[in-house]
C-alpha cells in the first residue's frame, strides 16, 4: 500500500528546532489493515490461552503466567492498535514514566505488607 | 477617567473590563489572573481558620471554643491552604501566566483545557466550602481511616467528592504545561535555553499528573466507603487503614513538591536578576528538579513510621528520604554561588529570595530530624511537625510567590508598586513568621501534640508568642492588598523590562499583548547572560 | 537576546496541494503554527492524560495487590462464583470493539468517510453489548440483596453481605468482601469510561457524517481511539485478575 504522505509544510514553518519535534518516523504512516486484523486474531488467541492455561496449576506462578499473557496482550494493543511503534520517541518516555511511578507505587506498599511481622486481622 | 484606558491599545488587559470577557476568556494570562484572584480569596479564609486556631490556643485550658469547633478550624485551614491556595498557588497563576511567555508561544498549547481546570477549581472549591460551612469537616486535611470512614459525623462524602474535582484541576493544568513545554517553544529555544523557572514547572507538572490520580482515587474510595460500605479501608471486613495512608501519602508527600518546586523555580530567576550575574550551575538546578520530582515519590511512608507499618519498610523508606535532600541541596548551594561576588540589590523581590534561603534551610534542615527513624518517633505529631512543613509551606512556598507577584507585577499589570511599603511588607512578613513558628519548634521538642486544643500550662508562654506572631503574620500579608491595588490606579507606569531582567517575557510589552508578542521570537542564546547586560547604575 | 522571525506569518499555509486542506486550515487552532504542531500537541496531550488514568486506576490496582497477598484463599473463592465464560466471551468483544475502532482510525486516515462512521459504530454497538452483559453479571450479585430473583446469596459489601454463596464462613467469609468490594470498584470505574467513552465515539461519528475529518486532518478520531484502546488494556489485566485466580 502506497498510503504515505509525509507534510510537505515540514522545513517552512518557523519552529521545529527542539530535537524531539522531528519524529524518526514519518508522520502519518498509515499501517495496512491486514495488520489490525493479525492483531485482533492475535488478541483473541491469547485470551484463549490466558483461559486455558488456568487449567494447570502452576502454583506461585500461576499471577506470573497470568500476567505474562495479559502484558503480551497490552503492548500489542499499545503497539499497533495506540500506534506507539510509529510514534516519536516522546511517546514511549510517556508510557514508561507512567508504568514506572505505577511499579512504584506497587511494589514501595507492598514492602511494607511483606515485611509487616503481624497478621492483620 | 478610568486608567485602564492608558494601557497599550492591543495589551490582554483592554479587552474590556465586562464580565463575559473574563468568565469565557481562554486567553492564559487573563486566566491566571482568575486564579489569582480566587486563590486570594481562598488565602483570606484559610487566614481566618488560622486566627482562630491561634486565639484558642492564648490560653492553655481551651476556653475560647469546645473542641469540636477546634476540630473543625484546624481542618479547615488545612484543607483550604493546601488543596486551594498552595497546590494551585504559582502554577496556577504565576505558571499560567508566564509560561507562554518564557517559552515565545502565543498561548498555553490547550486553552480551553485551561479555562475547564479553572472552573473545576471553582466547582471543588465551592462543593468544600460547602461541606466547612454547613457542619464541617473534622477529620484534619488527611482524612485518616478508619476516622474519616467509620466514626466522624461531619461532611467528608462532600469535602471528599470537592477535593476529587479539584485534583482534576490540577492534573489538567499539569497535562497543559507538560505539552505546552515540549511542542510550543520557539524557535531556538531549546531544552537548555529555557528559564529554570520552566523547569521547576516541568517538574511539578509530572508531579500533577502522576501524582494526583492517586489521591483522587483514594478520595473517592473513602466517599465510596462511607456511602456504599466498601470495607476497603475497614478492619472488620479485612480491609487495612495503613493503606489509606500509603496511597494518600504517595501523593500527598509529592504534593508538598508541588507547592516547593515552583517556588524554587522563583528563586533561580530573582536571584541571578538581582545579583546581576548568571545563574551559577544551571543545568544542575535543572536536573535537581527533575531529580527531586522523581525521588519525592520513593519518600512517602516517612510520615507513617509510627502507624503500624512494618518497621523493616519503614526503615527502607528512612534511607531514601535522606536522598531527596541532596537536589535540594544542590539547588541551595548553587543560588549561594550565585550571590558570590554578584551586585546584589536589595528590591523587594530580592528580599523575599532571602527570606526564602534562610527560612528554607531551617525547614529543610529539620525535615531530616522527621526523616530518621529514631526522632521521628519522639517528634511525631508533635508541633515539631507543625513548625517544620510552614517553614518549608509558607517560609519556602509562600515567599516564592510573594517574591514572583512582586517580581512579575509590572510585567502583569503594567505598574509599580510602592517599593517602601512593599519592603516594610516583606520584613513584617519575615518576621511575624519567624515569631510564629519558631516557638513551635521548641513546642514539639518539648513535647506538645498537634491537634490539640488544650495544652498544659507551661506550654503558654510559647505559645502567645506564637499567637503574636501570626498577628504580626497577618498584618504583613494584609499589606500587599492594599499597595498592590493602589499600584493598579496611581502606580508609575513600569515600561517593559523594570528590572532589566533577561527572558522573553520583558522583551514584550507590559502588560503583554493578547497574543504575547507581536511577531514570534526566535532565541539565540542562552538565559540570564547578565554579563553581556548593560550595566545598572548600582552595578559594581 | 532575540531576534525576530522574518514576515512571522501567524498562520502559514498548511500542507499545501492536498485535498481537503482548505478544511483542515479550518481546524487549526490560534496559539499553533501549523497543523503538524497542533496534531504533535494534542496527541501528546492523550497520552499524557492515559499515564494520568493509569495511576488513577493504579490506586485500586495497588490495593487489589495488597489484598490478594493478604487474602489468598478468599480471592479464589470470589474468583471461582465468577462465569469465566461470560468474562471470556465480553474480553472478546471489547477486543472486538477494539478492532472496530482501529479500523476506524485507519478509514479517517485513509479518507475513507462512510466507513469511519460505519467502525465507530461497529464500536459503540460492540461496548454497549460489553455493558450489556456487565449489566446483567451486577444483578446478579445486586438483586439477592432484596431478596429478588433466582440467584445465589447477596454479594454487596455490607451489612447483608452472604458469605456462604461463595462457600466461605468466619473470617474468610468477612474477607470476601474485599474482593467484591474491589471487582465493584474496579469493573465500575472501568465501566464508567466506557460509558463517558460511547457518547464522545458518536459524536464524532456525527462529525464524521459531516465530512468534517480529512486525512490531513482527524485528531479527534485518533484521540477517541487512544482512549477507547487505553479502555480495552484496563480490561484485558481486569479479566484474569478478577474472574481467573487459582486453577479452574
Amino acid at each position: 500500500m502506497s498510503e504515505h504522505f509525509t507534510p510537505e509544510s515540514q522545513p517552512t514553518h518557523p519552529r521545529g528546532l527542539a530535537p524531539e519535534s522531528q519524529p524518526t518516523h514519518p508522520r502519518g504512516h498509515v499501517v495496512s489493515w491486514k495488520v489490525y486484523l493479525g492483531i485482533f486474531l492475535a488478541l483473541c488467541a491469547l485470551t484463549v490461552v490466558t483461559v486455558v492455561v488456568t487449567g494447570y496449576d502452576f502454583g506461585p506462578f500461576n499471577l506470573v503466567v497470568a500476567l505474562g499473557v495479559a502484558i503480551t496482550k497490552a503492548t500489542l494493543v499499545v503497539l499497533y492498535f495506540m500506534h506507539a511503534r510509529y510514534s516519536p520517541k516522546l511517546t514511549g518516555v510517556v508510557i514508561a514514566s507512567s508504568l514506572a511511578f505505577f511499579v512504584i507505587l506497587v511494589f514501595l506498599t507492598l514492602t511494607d505488607y511483606v515485611s509487616r511481622p503481624w497478621p492483620l486481622s | 477617567m478610568s486608567t485602564v484606558a492608558t494601557y497599550p491599545k492591543d495589551s490582554f488587559l483592554s479587552g474590556g473590563w465586562d464580565l463575559k470577557s473574563w468568565l469565557l476568556t481562554k486567553d492564559h494570562k487573563r486566566i491566571g489572573i482568575l486564579y489569582l484572584l480566587s486563590i486570594s480569596a481562598m488565602f483570606v479564609l484559610g487566614g481566618l481558620y488560622a486566627g482562630l486556631i491561634r486565639w484558642n490556643l492564648l490560653v492553655p485550658d481551651g476556653s475560647h471554643m469546645s473542641a469540636d469547633t477546634y476540630n473543625k478550624a484546624f481542618t479547615a485551614h488545612g484543607v483550604i491552604m493546601v488543596f486551594f491556595f498552595l497546590i494551585p498557588s504559582i502554577p496556577a497563576v504565576l505558571g499560567n501566566f508566564l509560561i507562554p511567555l518564557m517559552i515565545g508561544a502565543k498561548d498555553l498549547a490547550f486553552p480551553k483545557l485551561n479555562l475547564l481546570s479553572w472552573y473545576l477549581y471553582v466547582l471543588g472549591a465551592a462543593i468544600t466550602l460547602y461541606a466547612l460551612l454547613a457542619g464541617g469537616l473534622d477529620t484534619g486535611w488527611t482524612f485518616y481511616t478508619p476516622y474519616s470512614t467509620v466514626f466522624a459525623q461531619s461532611n467528608v462524602e462532600i469535602a471528599a467528592i470537592g477535593i476529587f474535582v479539584a485534583g482534576f484541576s490540577s492534573i489538567l493544568t499539569g497535562l497543559n504545561f507538560i505539552v505546552t513545554i515540549h511542542k510550543m517553544r520557539a524557535p531556538g529555544m531549546t531544552w537548555f535555553r529555557m528559564p529554570l523557572f520552566v523547569w521547576a514547572h516541568y517538574a511539578t507538572a509530572i508531579i500533577q499528573v502522576l501524582g494526583t490520580p492517586v489521591i483522587a482515587i483514594t478520595i473517592l474510595l473513602v466517599a465510596l466507603e462511607r456511602i456504599f460500605h466498601f470495607g476497603f479501608f475497614d478492619p472488620n471486613r479485612g480491609g487495612d487503614p495503613i493503606l489509606f495512608q500509603h496511597l494518600f501519602w504517595f501523593y500527598s508527600h509529592p504534593a508538598v513538591y508541588i507547592m516547593i518546586l515552583p517556588s524554587m523555580g522563583v528563586i533561580s530567576e530573582l536571584i541571578t536578576c538581582f545579583s546581576r550575574k548568571r545563574i551559577f550551575g544551571y543545568s544542575f538546578i535543572a536536573m535537581s528538579s527533575l531529580a527531586i520530582a522523581a525521588i519525592g515519590f520513593l519518600v512517602w511512608a516517612h510520615h507513617m513510621f509510627v502507624s503500624g507499618m512494618a518497621v523493616y519498610s519503614a526503615m527502607v523508606f528512612s534511607a531514601l528520604t535522606y536522598l531527596v535532600a541532596i537536589p535540594s541541596a544542590i539547588k541551595t548551594f548553587n543560588w549561594a554561588a550565585t550571590l558570590y561576588k554578584g551586585s546584589i540589590s536589595w528590591a523587594t523581590p530580592m528580599i523575599y529570595v532571602f527570606c526564602f534561603l534562610g527560612l528554607f534551610l531551617i525547614g529543610g534542615l529539620t525535615g531530616l530530624f522527621l526523616g530518621n527513624l529514631g526522632t521521628d518517633v519522639h517528634l511525631t505529631d508533635t508541633y515539631f511537625v507543625v513548625a517544620h512543613f510552614h517553614y518549608i509551606m509558607v517560609g519556602g512556598a509562600i515567599m516564592g510567590y510573594l517574591g514572583g507577584i512582586h517580581f512579575w507585577w509590572p510585567k502583569i499589570t503594567g505598574r509599580r508598586y510602592s517599593e517602601a511599603w512593599s519592603r516594610l511588607s516583606a520584613v513584617l512578613i519575615f518576621v511575624g513568621f519567624n515569631l510564629t513558628f519558631f516557638p513551635q519548634f521548641m513546642l514539639g521538642y518539648l513535647g506538645m501534640p498537634r491537634r490539640y486544643h488544650v495544652y498544659p500550662e507551661e506550654f503558654q508562654v510559647l505559645n502567645v508568642l506564637s499567637t503574636a506572631g501570626a498577628t504580626v503574620l497577618g498584618f504583613g500579608y494584609l499589606f500587599p492588598s492594599f499597595y498592590l491595588v493602589y499600584s493598579l490606579f496611581k502606580g508609575e507606569p513600569a515600561g517593559d523590562n523594570p528590572w532589566g531582567a533577561k527572558g522573553l517575557e520583558w522583551t514584550t510589552t507590559s502588560p503583554p499583548p493578547t497574543e504575547n508578542f507581536h511577531q514570534i521570537p526566535v532565541v539565540t542564546e542562552e538565559p540570564y547572560d547578565y554579563a553581556k547586560a548593560p550595566k545598572e547604575k548600582d552595578a559594581v | 537576546m532575540t531576534a525576530h522571525a522574518p514576515g512571522g506569518p501567524a498562520h502559514p499555509a498548511p500542507a499545501g496541494g492536498h485535498p481537503g486542506s482548505a478544511r483542515a486550515s479550518e481546524a487549526l487552532q490560534h496559539q499553533f503554527t501549523d497543523l503538524q504542531q497542533q496534531k504533535e500537541a494534542t496527541t501528546l496531550g492523550m497520552w499524557v492524560f492515559i499515564a494520568q488514568e493509569v495511576l488513577f486506576f493504579g490506586g485500586l490496582f495497588a490495593a487489589y495487590a495488597v489484598y490478594r497477598n493478604m487474602y489468598p484463599a478468599a480471592f479464589s473463592a470470589g474468583s471461582h462464583h465468577l462465569s469465566w465464560k461470560i468474562g471470556f466471551a465480553n474480553t472478546l468483544v471489547l477486543i472486538g470493539s477494539s478492532f472496530t475502532m482501529a479500523m476506524a482510525v485507519h478509514s479517517a486516515a485513509i479518507g475513507k468517510k462512510k466507513r469511519i462512521v460505519a467502525f465507530l459504530l461497529a464500536t459503540v454497538l460492540l461496548g454497549s453489548v460489553f455493558l450489556g452483559v456487565k449489566y446483567f453479571e451486577y444483578g446478579e450479585k445486586i438483586r439477592p440483596c432484596s431478596g429478588d430473583g433466582p440467584y445465589a446469596g447477596c454479594l454487596v459489601p455490607g451489612e447483608r453481605f452472604d458469605a456462604s454463596a461463595v462457600h466461605l464462613e468466619g473470617d474468610e467469609g468477612r474477607h470476601a468482601q474485599i474482593y467484591f468490594s474491589l471487582y465493584f470498584g474496579m469493573t465500575g470505574l472501568h465501566a464508567l469510561h466506557m460509558i463517558i467513552g460511547m457518547p464522545i465515539i458518536l459524536g464524532i461519528a456525527f462529525m464524521a457524517w459531516r465530512g468534517r475529518y480529512s486525512p490531513e486532518y482527524h485528531s479527534p478520531v485518533e484521540l477517541v481511539g487512544l482512549y477507547w484502546h487505553f479502555v480495552d488494556i484496563i480490561w484485558i489485566f481486569l479479566f484474569p485478575l478478577l474472574y481467573l485466580i487459582g486453577a479452574h
